[in-house]
Parts: structure tokens; C-alpha cells; sequence
């Protein structure tokens, strides 16, 4: 019987994939200097680390009500800034309101490259250019978001019903007109949803910005780490943890509703 | 021979599936189950290879009971049963030959089967069971590929490599055209005169049902209100079955 | 009989309106409330001739550094960035399934709580950001990239099972009953009726969070952890703007090809 007939009649694309991936892993094992054995000779940190973690200074929970509410404000103003940036880019961003390929092609491509850069390097840069402060973390928050939205917020747009925008080029509408008359009321409602989803992914990212000195609880959690204080970490987490969850909750209660 | 004695089954939310039914079905029996939804078809059924568990009663398969097995015999007593279904059950993604041989799975230990390391003999009886429904050309075509009716006749091709003494079948055509449905039952017909298999069909047509089958039984909220041969099954019975407003259903149906 | 019905549909009409009037000025003033609560003394610092020398810098990238045999210039270090990204998601993905395999409710039908624990632990390996893992790990096995690789390998151990846990409770479960019915064990219905539904599914979750790890790895440098972010940030530091021009160009291009690479297999996996 050949194996053909089996259901093994495409091992060598099987066996070629494993291959390819087993390569993968050698070369990164190899190139990262990766010894498992490591992580168990030192798993006594570990349980040192746990166990200081499992108890949290409640006492240092009073002190973090500042730091928390800025972390929050810093959030709220950066969203909504990327956001009055993100939403023209993102009209710009489709053949619809533009007719012209080129003109498109170039602001994805602008926005694609922005989207690229990891937050936390862009907070670094930011810090670089205009100095620690809480602007650097509102003005990174608000370029992240704009990168982020900017793609949500055209590919709803390509979605939509163009019988409206028809119907007013028909009747002589520019190309303004159009896209506040018939694109925007149709795709309002995402945008809305979109901000609220930013606001929640911002408010996670917002927290480990402080690492590089833009500003709020992230910044008390980078000191506590590097003063090895991890029942103070213990109890900043905890906090960190909470609020994105209250925020979650919130922000998927208000998007619930949009829907 | 398959026998009921007794059996009871409560839903967690206290829906009654079946009341105290007691049944025999002869080897080499043609069954149909029909009623209206809701009235236990699928419990029944579902009971005898125990993919249900019933509250209380016994059912044997063979002179085996299958309520009281363990989890090793439950296998070997699934082995000789099959299930066909209204959605086919088929892994959409895997090859038609990898769903037929899947029919085998109860004769291999665990190892042996995750390597895939299936006998010739199994090989050469899914070739022949894909002959017999005639998708000989299908071996290594994705299962979603499929149409609906060719999908089904997978999932009997499956049963045939099963090599089951008894076919259950939970609503085999209610998903398939008039044409297609036809020739999805005189397939099991077939299988069911030639090979001498016990074949039983949850079914909500009447009119199919009383064409292919040998026996008839009919279910109301749990218990069985008629047994007998189709020729037995008058237009007195069937109100009695479905009530008042089966004349008009029927009517429609025929439409 | 018609004049009540319309007044009551213009006042609901017209509570509506209030209600979202009211909504609107709420959220208004959140976000002034917020914008005020910004210190802005920051800015004060900035000068524009700062900015243009920053600027001028960027436009410049020093390409010398893009490969000089060292094993300390940007070619060795994006590879090592990569490597760092392909053992975290290797080690997730390994790690995964077995916390899938604990967290997925349909397999723990007569004992719920095991599942319950598995989604548990899922949640509060997820809950740590990759930054503090990092910093645990550093601490474990020494600054270096292995660090880097494990902290995002533990951080998404959690993303991944969680989302694998999600596919395995939504899937078909019709051939896994199939395989019940002809008597197939546990592990026979794994391998036949969910391994082969969910095999795709799960190969592109990885992907993307390869994807994810990569940009991760790039960061993770900064607390010591390999890999690309330690030399971007003693650049930033230094105000060597030609070296930042150049490692930011080199990050964003290895993301937007990987990006682009796992978005065409991804396709062709659907």
C-alpha cells in the first residue's frame, strides 16, 4: 500500500513545516542564549518574589489616589486628542471621501508607520524631545490613539452604504458634503465605540508609560521596582488591576449601548 | 435486539424526555420514530448509545446492558452502534477519508490512532464504503467541500466502515432536499436488506416514513402512543398523534 | 385619542433629546475636568530650535551602524529582537494548551471548577504587565534576552490561553458527539474531531501574538531584559539623534515586514 492512499498523503508538507519551525525555535534558542535550567536554579527568587507579592502594603493605598486619578485624566485627555486627529486622517484614509488613490495610499501608509512603533519606545522618544512630564504622556497616549483609531475608524468606513453618497453626488454635493452628510452619520456610532475601546487600552498602557517618565501611577510603580519594595508593587497592581477593570466594565456598559 | 425496560429520563431543569418507556426492536429491523418536536425522538435514540444518560430503567444492547456499563465496555458496546444526524457530525476541516476512517477509532488504543497509524484492511474498507455511496473520487477532498447530500453520505460511509450491527440515524434527512432525502433513505434501506443492520430513524415526514420502514413508532411528550407496521398507521392514529391540526400540516407538506 | 398619542411622543421625543443633551455636557465636562488636571509645565521646557535639532538629527540615520559585525550593531540586534519574540510566543504557545486544556468548560462538564481555576490562573498571569514580568525574570536568570523571552512567554501564557480557551468552548461540538458515538477515548476525540477545527485558528492567534511579542521585545530592552530597547534608549539618552533615527527605522521596518509576513499566512490558514 503507498502512502498516498494513507492519510499521510501529504506528510513532506507536514514534515517540512515542523522542520521550519523546529529551525525557528533552535535559532532563537541560540541567538537569546536561552537556558531552561536557569529558570529552576532560580526559583527560589521566584517564590521570594510571590511571596512578598501576596502581601500587599494596604497601607500605601491612600498615597496612590493622586497618582491614580492623573494616570485617569492623563488617559481621558490623550484619547481624546488622538481622537480629533484620528477621525479627519481616517476619512482621508478612504478612496470614498478622497477619489484619489495616490492621496490614500500615502496616509495609510503614513498612519501604517506610526502604528508600528511601540508605545513605550514612542513614550521614550516623546520624554527625549519635550522632557519628563505629564504632557509627554498625554501627547503619546494621543499619537498611539491616533495610529490605532485612525485604521478602525477607515475600515468601518469602507463597510458603509454608499447608496447615500450617491444620492448626494447626484444632487452636486462636494466632497466636504459628502462626507459630513452621508459618511459620518453612518459610521458615528463605531467611532464612539472605537473611543471608548481606546480609552481602555489606554488606560492599561498608561500605567507602564510612568516607566520611562511620562507621568502617573506608572511612575511610583517603577520606583517601588527599583527599590525592590514589591509589597508596594503588590498593592500597585492590585490597584492597576481593579480601575482597568472598572474601566472595562464602564466603557463596555456605554459601547453596549451604542451598538 | 435492543430492549427498553422501564426507562425514564429527567432534564436538570426537570423537563420529562421520556416516560417509562418499554420497547424491543428486533435485529434486522427498519424503525421509524416520528412525533411532533419535543416529544423525545432524540432522547430515545440518544439514549440507546448512551450519549444520554437515562434516570432510571435498563436498556441492553445484544443482552448487554448499556446503562449499567463501564466506561471500557461502553466502548466496545459503541462500536457496534452508529450514529448518523441531521448536520451530518463530520469535521469540516479534515479530509473525507479522514472522517470515514474517524468511524474506526473504537478498535484502536489511543497511541496508535493520534499517530495515525491505521491497518490496510481500514484503508481499503473506507476505499469500498466511499465506492458504495459513490464518492470514490472524494478521498482527499476537504469534507466542507462538499454538498449537503454528498456530506451525508459521507457520514453513512462512515457507518459502513463502522461496521455496526445497528444505525442510528437522529433526523438524517431534515436538513436535505425532497430528491436528496429519497435517495439518503433508500441508501439506508439498502444497507439495511443487504446487510442485515438494524437501522432506526428519527423522522419528522410521515410520508417517508411509512415508505421505507418496516415498523413504525410514534412518540407524545414521552411515551410511546403507537407501534406497529405502516400499513397499521391510519389517519384515525395519526390525529391521535399530532392532534387536530395534523390534517392541515399534512396537507401542506404534500404541497 | 390621536392628539394624546402624538404630545406623548413628542415629550418622550423631547426627554430623549434632554437625556442626550444632558449625556453630551457630562462627558463635556469630564474632559475638561480632566485637560485641567494636566500639568502643562512641562511644555515650558520645550523650545522649537530643541525640536528642529532633534529633528535634524532623525533625518540623518547613521547607517553605519545598520551592520558592522560586532554582534552589537542594528542587523544582530533586530535578529536577537525576533528571536526574543519567537521563544516568548514559542514558550506561550507550548504553555497554553495544557492551561487550555484545564480552562475550557466543555471538557470539565461533570466538574466545573476545574475550569474555573484554569480561567483563574489565566486572568492573573494575564493581569501583570509584561514590563514587571521582566523585571522578575532579570532578577531569576540574569539581565539578557532569555529574560525578555521568558517574561513575554509568562505574560502570554495568559493572552493565549484565554483566547484558546474562548475557541475551544465556541466550536462545533456535532463531530466531537460523531466520535463519542463510535466509541473514540478522550484523546481520540481531541486528535479528530477538536485538534483539526481548532488547529488553524490557533496556529493564527499565535501568529498575531507573535506580532504582538515582537514590538514587546523592542521594549523590553529598557529594564535590561535584551534585545533592541537597551541601545534606543542610551541613544535617547545621549542625544545621539542620528542613532535613534536609525534603530527607529530599523524597528519599524522589521515590525511592518513581520506584520505583513503573519497577515499573508494568516490569510492562507483561513
Amino acid at each position: 500500500m503507498k502512502l498516498q492512499d494513507t492519510i499521510h498523503y501529504s506528510w513532506y508538507k507536514h514534515l517540512f513545516l515542523v522542520l521550519i519551525l523546529l529551525l525557528c525555535l533552535y535559532g532563537s534558542i541560540s541567538v537569546t542564549d536561552a537556558d531552561f535550567s536557569e529558570v529552576i536554579s532560580g526559583a527560589d527568587q521566584i517564590g521570594v518574589f510571590l511571596s512578598r507579592l501576596l502581601h500587599p502594603d494596604f497601607s500605601y493605598l491612600p498615597k496612590l489616589w493622586g497618582p491614580l486619578v492623573k494616570t485617569l485624566q492623563m488617559s481621558v485627555t490623550g484619547t481624546v486628542l488622538g481622537m480629533i486627529f484620528a477621525v479627519p486622517f481616517a476619512f482621508l484614509a478612504t478612496h470614498v471621501v478622497t477619489r484619489n488613490h495616490v492621496l490614500t495610499a500615502i496616509i495609510r501608509f503614513l498612519l501604517d508607520i506610526i502604528r508600528t512603533i511601540p508605545n513605550l519606545l514612542l513614550a521614550a522618544l516623546m520624554v527625549a524631545i519635550i522632557g519628563i512630564g505629564e504632557v509627554t504622556g498625554v501627547l503619546t497616549i494621543a499619537i498611539f490613539t491616533f495610529g490605532m483609531v485612525s485604521q478602525l475608524i477607515y475600515e468601518a468606513i469602507e463597510t458603509i452604504d454608499y447608496g447615500p453618497i450617491e444620492a448626494a453626488e447626484s444632487v452636486g454635493a462636494n466632497k466636504i458634503q459628502i462626507a459630513f452628510w452621508s459618511i459620518a452619520p453612518q459610521v458615528i456610532v463605531q467611532i464612539a465605540s472605537y473611543t471608548f475601546y481606546a480609552l481602555e487600552v489606554n488606560v492599561r498602557a498608561s500605567t507602564v508609560l510612568g516607566y520611562v517618565g511620562a507621568g502617573g501611577i506608572g511612575v511610583i510603580l517603577n520606583s517601588s521596582l527599583a527599590l525592590f519594595q514589591y509589597e508596594r508593587v503588590s498593592i500597585i497592581i492590585l490597584t492597576i488591576l481593579v480601575v482597568v477593570a472598572v474601566v472595562d466594565s464602564i466603557s463596555e456598559a456605554i459601547r453596549r449601548r451604542l451598538a | 435486539m435492543i430492549s427498553f425496560e422501564h426507562i425514564t429520563k429527567v432534564y436538570s431543569n426537570g423537563v420529562k424526555g421520556l416516560e417509562d418507556v418499554n420497547l424491543c426492536i428486533n435485529d434486522g429491523e427498519f424503525v421509524s420514530i416520528i412525533g411532533l418536536s419535543g416529544a423525545g425522538k432524540s432522547t430515545l435514540l440518544r439514549s440507546i448509545n448512551r450519549l444520554i444518560d437515562v434516570t432510571s430503567g435498563n436498556i441492553t444492547v445484544n443482552g448487554t446492558s448499556i446503562t449499567k456499563a463501564g466506561k471500557s465496555e461502553l466502548r466496545k458496546i459503541r462500536r457496534h452502534i452508529c450514529m448518523i444526524s441531521q448536520n451530518f457530525n463530520l469535521v469540516k476541516r479534515s479530509t473525507v477519508q479522514m472522517n470515514v476512517l474517524s468511524g474506526r477509532l473504537g478498535y484502536y488504543s489511543t497511541i496508535k490512532s493520534i499517530l495515525g497509524l491505521f491497518s490496510k484492511e481500514d484503508y481499503q474498507r473506507t476505499v469500498e464504503a466511499l465506492e458504495q455511496v459513490g464518492l470514490s473520487d472524494k478521498l482527499h477532498t476537504r469534507s466542507d467541500e462538499l454538498s449537503g447530500g454528498q456530506q451525508q453520505r459521507v457520514s453513512i460511509a462512515r457507518t459502513l466502515v463502522q461496521q455496526a450491527d445497528i444505525i442510528l440515524a437522529d433526523e438524517p434527512v431534515a436538513s436535505l432536499d425532497p430528491v436528496t432525502s429519497r435517495k439518503i433513505l433508500s441508501d439506508l434501506q439498502d444497507i439495511n436488506r443487504r446487510l442485515g443492520k438494524t437501522v432506526i430513524v428519527n423522522i419528522h415526514s410521515v410520508e417517508l416514513a411509512k415508505e421505507f420502514s418496516t415498523r413504525v413508532i410514534a412518540m407524545k411528550s414521552g411515551r410511546i402512543v403507537f407501534d406497529g407496521t405502516p400499513e397499521e398507521l391510519t389517519e384515525e392514529e395519526l390525529i391521535r398523534i399530532y392532534g387536530k391540526s395534523f390534517s392541515a400540516e399534512q396537507a401542506e407538506a404534500k404541497l | 385619542m390621536n392628539n394624546s398619542n402624538e404630545t406623548a411622543a413628542s415629550a418622550a421625543f423631547r426627554k430623549q433629546h434632554t437625556q442626550r443633551f444632558l449625556a453630551a455636557a457630562v462627558i463635556l465636562l469630564i474632559i475638561l475636568w480632566c485637560a485641567a488636571g494636566i500639568d502643562y509645565s512641562g511644555l515650558a521646557a520645550f523650545s522649537p530650535q530643541m525640536g528642529l535639532e532633534v529633528l535634524r538629527g532623525l533625518m540623518k540615520p547613521k547607517w553605519s551602524f545598520v551592520y558592522d559585525g560586532s554582534g552589537e550593531d542594528l542587523a544582530s540586534l533586530l535578529l536577537l529582537t525576533i528571536g526574543i519574540a519567537f521563544l516568548g510566543t514559542a514558550i506561550a504557545t507550548i504553555l497554553a494548551l495544557p492551561v487550555t486544556l484545564l480552562s475550557a468548560s466543555n471538557l470539565w462538564r461533570s466538574c466545573p471548577l476545574v475550569a474555573r481555576i484554569g480561567k483563574f490562573v489565566c486572568n492573573v498571569l494575564r493581569a501583570f504587565p509584561e514590563l514587571v514580568y521582566a523585571i522578575i525574570f532579570v532578577k531569576v536568570v540574569g539581565p539578557g534576552p532569555f529574560a525578555g523571552a521568558l517574561a513575554i512567554g509568562v505574560h502570554q501564557i495568559g493572552m493565549l490561553g484565554k483566547l484558546y480557551t474562548e475557541e475551544m468552548e465556541a466550536m462545533d461540538e456535532t463531530p466531537v458527539e460523531a466520535m463519542h458515538a463510535v466509541g473514540a477515548g478522550f484523546w481520540q476525540t481531541m486528535f479528530f474531531a477538536r485538534v483539526p477545527q481548532l488547529l488553524p485558528i490557533y496556529s493564527s492567534l499565535s501568529l498575531n501574538h507573535f506580532e504582538i511579542a515582537v514590538r514587546s521585545a523592542s521594549t523590553l530592552g529598557l529594564v535590561g531584559a535584551g534585545g533592541i530597547g537597551a541601545p534606543l534608549i542610551f541613544a535617547i539618552q545621549a542625544r545621539n539623534w542620528d542613532q535613534v533615527s536609525i534603530i527607529l527605522l530599523g524597528v519599524v521596518l522589521t515590525v511592518f515586514v513581520i506584520d505583513t509576513l503573519t497577515g499573508l499566512i494568516r490569510k492562507k490558514l483561513r
